[in-house]
């Protein structure tokens, strides 16, 4: 199908969209690599009156290492990030999650910040950012605040970007000797949305891990972290975490599968994802 | 309402200026403003690859690229790789080993597996069927195009 009829407005600099933002209010869409909001319109899911486009806005494409923090803008598009020594070094983890997402012409459009303000609960990224306890940077009408990754996803679609508010940098601890990364998920064809996947960190502290972080997609409204099950894991015990996942997660049944399959494939991925943490660092 | 906007390009090494509705996508604006209909339009959502066309050297879903965006870029389609003669061994290897029965899927085909190739590798074949995941072909069932992908790779790299 095609969109419904829409005004197109190309901001110049983050103060330009914020203003055309709060001049047109509920009606304006923000145009990043489009990859989701496209096919979006394209569906007439979403009819807004206006899209403002951000693609040409400097200054949001940068991937800088600040002290301890890997600050990415929201631009970085996931083929760049593939490509990035910074990223591979600092960030393992979005490295080990990017190949996943999409098709090689998907990754060529969309970018970092889109994946994780459109905060589809499927999507890889905003778990990565979950699992990471990341901050984002949100700029508004007042300049910019920073939100916590554990604040950041309020409910379907939903996040703590304002309405009149865009978002500008992701910021993630770069990674030290003793992180470990595990990433795994499980889709019926390569690139498609996972029917469950997880994202995680530890620190490795002797032979235990502490400081575990899981961040399930695909299994809920929203990335869902897996707390109890961090807990069993940091006490050593597999089969206690995996046990422990029936009191963190409670998929519903999607056009993909079941709630009661995702249960499953949620453990499955525990036990995967728990070796790569426990194994040695790559 | 009708939002139009100016904008000016490079259509397959040819400047040009058109006037587009801020809701046409790159593809439709190709094919329907240009004549260059070698771009196919299949799901419109970004699915299936059919509209797979070039902007400043890199593939994208012309469903997903609206017109407008194009100010200032470089488009190039089937059409112009076709006469620039770039993929012409892809071409032949396609259709030496039939790795095309409608043609549908062709031209998004033969421009992703061009990026694959652009870099000097040899991809192995697993690689080359998780570069073209995202461009469905319904007839060949992949694997004749996985040949002539993995041929051509061959012979550019002297194997």
């Amino acid at each position: 199908m095609k969109p419904a009829p829409f005004a197109y407005a190309k901001a110049r600099s983050v103060e330009d969209a914020v203003k055309l933002l709060s001049q047109h209010g509920d009606g304006a869409k923000l145009l990043a690599g489009g990859q989701s909001l496209m096919a979006t319109l394209n569906m007439r899911l979403s009819q807004p009156g206006i899209l403002i486009d951000l693609n040409g806005i400097p200054g949001l494409d940068g991937i800088v290492l600040n002290g301890g923090d890997l600050a990415i803008g929201a631009l970085v598009r996931h083929a760049a990030a593939a490509k990035s020594d910074a990223i591979a070094r600092h960030a393992p983890l979005i490295a080990m999650a990017l190949p996943h997402i999409g098709h090689p012409a998907i990754r060529n459009r969309g970018t970092i910040g889109g994946s994780i303000a459109f905060a589809d609960p499927a999507a890889e990224l905003p778990a990565c950012f979950l699992a990471l306890g990341g901050e984002a940077e949100i700029t508004g009408p007042n300049g910019a605040r920073r939100v916590r990754a554990d604040d950041f996803f309020k409910g379907l679609y939903e996040t703590a970007i304002g309405p009149d508010e865009m978002l500008t940098v992701i910021r993630l601890p770069a990674a030290t000797a003793d992180r470990r990364y595990g990433f795994a998920e499980l889709s019926r064809r390569h690139g498609d949305y996972a029917l469950a996947g997880l994202a995680a960190t530890a620190r490795r502290d002797g032979e235990s891990l502490q400081d575990i972080r899981l961040a399930y997609f695909g299994v809920g409204l929203t990335p869902v972290r897996a707390r109890t099950a961090e807990a069993a894991l940091a006490s050593g015990n597999i089969e206690d975490a995996v046990s422990a996942l029936a009191s963190d997660l409670d998929p519903p049944d999607d056009v993909q599968e079941t709630g009661a399959v995702k249960m499953h494939l949620a453990g499955v991925l525990l036990r995967r994802v728990a070796a790569q943490l426990t194994g040695a660092r790559a | 309402m009708m939002h139009n906007y100016d904008i000016s390009l490079t259509v397959n090494g040819e400047p040009m200026t058109a006037r587009v509705e801020a809701r046409k996508s790159l593809v439709d604006f190709l094919r329907e403003d240009l004549s260059l209909t070698g771009s196919h339009v299949g799901c419109e959502h970004g699915v299936c690859g059919a509209c797979t066309v070039r902007v400043n050297d890199e593939v994208v879903r012309g469903c997903l690229m609206l017109a407008v965006q194009c100010d200032g870029a470089r488009i190039e389609t089937i059409e112009g790789l076709s006469d620039s003669g770039e993929i012409a061994d892809l071409q032949d290897a396609f259709e030496k080993r039939n790795a095309l029965q409608c043609g549908f899927c062709t031209p998004g085909m033969l421009l992703t597996a061009q990026e694959l190739l652009a870099n000097g590798s040899t991809p192995s074949r697993d690689d080359i069927r998780e570069h073209i995941s995202g461009n469905y072909c319904r007839c060949t069932g992949y694997h004749a195009i996985v040949d002539a992908v993995e041929a051509v790779a061959h012979a550019r790299n002297g194997k």
